[in-house]
C-alpha cells in the first residue's frame, strides 16, 4: 500500500512530496517525539508518527528513509518544515485523531490492503 | 568495486563545515552525505547506518559545541568520519556513552533533541567508534562503518 494510497483511504491530507507518497510503500509504523529516539528506531518503510514540527522532522524522516511522517491531532504543520520536506522527497500527511487511533487504523487498511 | 562511480580513483574525500547558525541548517552535511554516498551506489543499509552516525554527529556538534568539522573518506569497503569541535570536552565520556543522558539545553530539547541517544545511535550504527575529549578543548570523534558490516540495533 503506497502512502497515497493509505492517504486517500484515511482522508489524511499530503502536504508534501506526492510524487514521492504516490511512490513508497508503507511497511510498518513508528511512534516517538524525541528525535534521536526515532533515528535510531525508525525502520525504512515506516509511517512515523510525531507531534514533532520543526525543520528536524524533516531531516530524520530522510535519514532513516520512512515511509512518511504523519502529524496527528490536526496539528498545524509548520510551513518550514514542509517546505523543507518537500526539498528532501519526505511526504508529511496531517491526520486528525491521536497517535494511537491513526496506528490503529494504519493496521486495519494495511491487513485490508494485503 | 565494480558498478560504483568511484571513477579511476579508489578514494572519494569530502569535507564539511559544520555551523552553528539556526536549527534549519543542522543535517545538512548528513544529507549531502547521503546523496553522495546513494550516488555512489552503496547499498541503503549501509547508506543508513553512515548518514545515522554523520546526523548524531552533526546534532552534537550543533548543541554542545558551537559547530565544527566533518571529513568523510569514502572507499569501496568503507565509509570513514572524522568529526572535530573546539567546544567546551566531554568531562565523563563513560557517562554521555549511557543512553538516556544528556545535558542539551532546553532550546534543544524543545526541538526534539536532547533523547540522550546520540552516543548511543552513533556506536550502534557503527563498526568502530573512538571519542577523544579534552575539556575545555574539544572533542573529536572518528567513525567506521564498513560495508558489509552489521549495526548492533
Amino acid at each position: 500500500m503506497t502512502v497515497l494510497e493509505y492517504a486517500k483511504a484515511a482522508g489524511h491530507r499530503v502536504l508534501s512530496s506526492p510524487e514521492a507518497a504516490a511512490r513508497r510503500e508503507i511497511t510498518g509504523c513508528y511512534i516517538c517525539d524525541l528525535l534521536s529516539w526515532a533515528m535510531g528506531r525508525c525502520r525504512s518503510g515506516d509511517m512515523w508518527i510525531t507531534v514533532q514540527n520543526n525543520l528536524n522532522v524533516a531531516a530524520v524522516a530522510a535519514l532513516t528513509d520512512a515511509a512518511c511522517v504523519l502529524i496527528p491531532e490536526g496539528i498545524e504543520a509548520d510551513p518550514a518544515l514542509v517546505e523543507k520536506a518537500g526539498a528532501q522527497e519526505v511526504v508529511i500527511l496531517s491526520g486528525q485523531g491521536t497517535s494511537y487511533e491513526i496506528a490503529c487504523n494504519l493496521k486495519d487498511a494495511m491487513a485490508q490492503w494485503n | 568495486m565494480q558498478g560504483r562511480g568511484f571513477g579511476s580513483g579508489n578514494t572519494v574525500t569530502l569535507h564539511y563545515d559544520v555551523d552553528a547558525g539556526d536549527f534549519s541548517s543542522a543535517g545538512e552535511a548528513s544529507a549531502n552525505l547521503k546523496r553522495t554516498l546513494k550516488q555512489l551506489g552503496f547499498p541503503p543499509e549501509v547508506v543508513r547506518r553512515a548518514t545515522i552516525a554523520m546526523y548524531e554527529g552533526e546534532i552534537n556538534m550543533f548543541i554542545h559545541a558551537g559547530g565544527g568539522v566533518a571529513d568523510v573518506e569514502i572507499t569501496p569497503d568503507e565509509i570513514r568520519i572524522k568529526l572535530v569541535d573546539s567546544g567546551p570536552g566531554i568531562p565523563d565520556i563513560a557517562l554521555a556513552m549511557q543512553k538516556g543522558y544528556s545535558t542539551a539545553s532546553e532550546l534543544a530539547r524543545e526541538m526534539g533533541f536532547g533523547a540522550g541517544m546520540g552516543l548511543p545511535n552513533m556506536q550502534s550504527y557503527t563498526d568502530e567508534l573512538i571519542v577523544e575529549s579534552q575539556v575545555g578543548k574539544g572533542t573529536s570523534i572518528s567513525m567506521l562503518v564498513r560495508v558489509g558490516g552489521s549495526s548492533a540495533q
